[in-house]
């Protein structure tokens, strides 16, 4: 950051008149929660929670080579992404490792939007922008055209479906098309991060306030809560979804984090990061330094990030990710532990918690998965 | 959010109350709970042992973080509130009466423990 003055959304003054305790989340100030965090994320699982995630970073490619810039500066294939649909990808260094991950929504034929983390939007903005070059694309900086709500949960589709003509039950998970809600024009995407379906919408920031307010009224008789990120946070790990600079660093590659199936080598053309990644995928396969698992706590401490995870009295891992899970009842953590002590159920594993060794149950990911 | 007048408090945010028979209750304030959020595991001192003032004697662990409990005096803990440990969300429902933490008879008590006013004032609320 290049200066210390944080940045507000479009909904500032509505989260401070709830009550809000705000946080320095990439240099804006967010809600972190309005009221009891358990109870933001116990909603958001049962019933349905509203997010303000305005920070998010929005950028536009189009042009008549977009498809073809995006799969040279993407790993996934980006240029197979239907019209109206979206995909989960990641943006690499030349060394494979990983700059962010993004979602990437196909607007129209020759336009797509980036979704970036709110702290790496500009190192993405600016490599898209280098990776550019001798493309018939334009890189546009959108992250002020957009205020982002979210509604999530069970009861989302049915708050959405009162507010809106769009056909919601035609929406597919992973899918965006444009359409008016509460009377405001909007980008309608059934996308998430927390593991229940819902919805992601897209709106110019003076429409924020007035969306906001619709989907409230709307969501006042199914128990629709204003939701802060500190319920966000758990309800992804729960969901054994990775987050930037916790399970995702430039140190590691998509293969590391147990995700290659994001890389696309098949795809036509080079793309950065190509031939490294072709040998991390090798490295995962034969001979894993270190894999991500999910370890569920015994007793009641909670693991944080940065704790080592030990087996034998050795260190054989660390926490990326760890906190109390509602949905469990037990704290839960996301760990890199070495390949000998991953698989689930291995015995003796252990986290160090400031000094005491506390048990832990080695478990696959994710922790929760919803009913369908 | 009113810092009840009877009790007196400490700048780590724990409360204090007046000694009966020697034995004060110790708690976190309403302001320490809020800060905090949703508290998930509440480690005490052992009954018997000795706590000294502002050092720590314990831990609280929230949703985001894990913080140090101080002990507001020194002295020797006579009790501790098992109802906190079984449920640790009584610290945020009821910081000043359910929520309490331990019960210290108290040897000696530094000087500068507040008032109900200055901790309002040193707090913000």
């Amino acid at each position: 950051m290049s200066s210390t003055e944080l940045r507000h959304t479009a909904l500032d003054a509505l989260h401070r008149s709830l009550g809000a305790t705000m946080t320095d989340f990439a240099g804006w100030d967010m809600p972190l929660r309005y009221g009891s965090e358990r109870d933001e994320h116990i909603a958001v699982r049962t019933k349905a929670g509203l997010f303000d995630l305005s920070h998010m970073g929005e950028i536009t490619v189009t042009g008549a080579d977009a498809a073809a810039l995006l799969n040279f500066a993407l790993v996934g294939n980006i240029a197979s992404v239907g019209v109206g649909r979206a995909r989960y990808t990641m943006i690499c260094q030349a060394d494979g490792g990983i700059l962010d991950d993004l979602i990437v929504y196909r607007l129209a034929e020759t336009e797509y939007m980036v979704v970036a983390n709110a702290s790496n939007a500009q190192v993405v903005l600016d490599a898209l922008t280098e990776r550019a070059a001798g493309f018939d694309a334009e890189v546009r900086d959108d992250r002020d055209a957009y205020a982002l709500i979210a509604v999530q949960g069970p009861e989302a589709p049915g708050i959405l479906k009162s507010l809106t003509d769009a056909d919601l039950d035609g929406l597919k998970y992973y899918a965006g098309l444009p359409g008016t809600v509460a009377g405001v024009p909007a980008l309608i995407a059934r996308t998430g991060y927390t593991g229940e379906d819902g919805f992601e919408l897209f709106v110019t920031p003076e429409h924020a306030v007035e969306l906001w307010q619709a989907l409230t009224k709307a969501g006042e008789g199914v128990g629709l809560v204003p939701c802060g990120l500190s319920c966000r946070d758990t309800l992804r790990l729960e969901a054994g979804m990775p987050l930037y600079g916790h399970e995702l660093t430039t140190d590691l590659t998509p293969f590391d984090a147990g995700l290659g199936r994001v890389v696309k080598f098949e795809k036509e053309g080079d793309f950065v990061g190509r031939e490294a990644l072709a040998e991390a995928a090798l490295r995962a396969q034969q001979n894993p330094p270190r894999i991500l698992v999910g370890l569920i706590a015994e007793g009641r401490r909670v693991p944080r990030a940065g704790y080592t995870v030990v087996a034998g009295g050795a260190v054989i891992g660390e926490i990326t990710s760890g906190a109390p899970s509602p949905t469990l009842g037990k704290p839960i953590a996301m760990a890199y532990v070495d390949a000998a002590h991953a698989a689930p159920g291995t015995e003796g594993v252990g986290v160090d918690i400031r000094g005491s060794h506390e048990p832990y149950e080695v478990v696959a990911l994710p922790f929760y998965k919803r009913q369908k | 959010m009113s810092n009840p007048q009877q009790l007196r408090y400490s700048k780590e945010h724990e409360w204090l109350s007046a000694a009966a028979d020697g034995v004060s209750t110790v708690g976190i304030t309403e302001h320490a709970a809020n800060a905090l959020g949703d508290v998930v595991f509440v480690q005490l001192p052992e009954v018997g042992s000795t706590v000294s003032a502002g050092e720590t004697c314990g831990e609280l662990e929230s949703t985001k973080s894990v913080s140090d409990l101080y002990s507001p005096v020194s002295g020797e803990i006579t009790e501790v509130n098992e109802d906190v440990v079984d449920d640790p969300s009584l610290v945020n429902s009821a910081p000043f009466e359910g929520g309490w933490l331990f019960k210290v008879r108290v040897a000696e008590e530094p000087g500068d423990l507040l008032s109900a006013d200055e901790y309002t004032e040193f707090s913000g609320s």
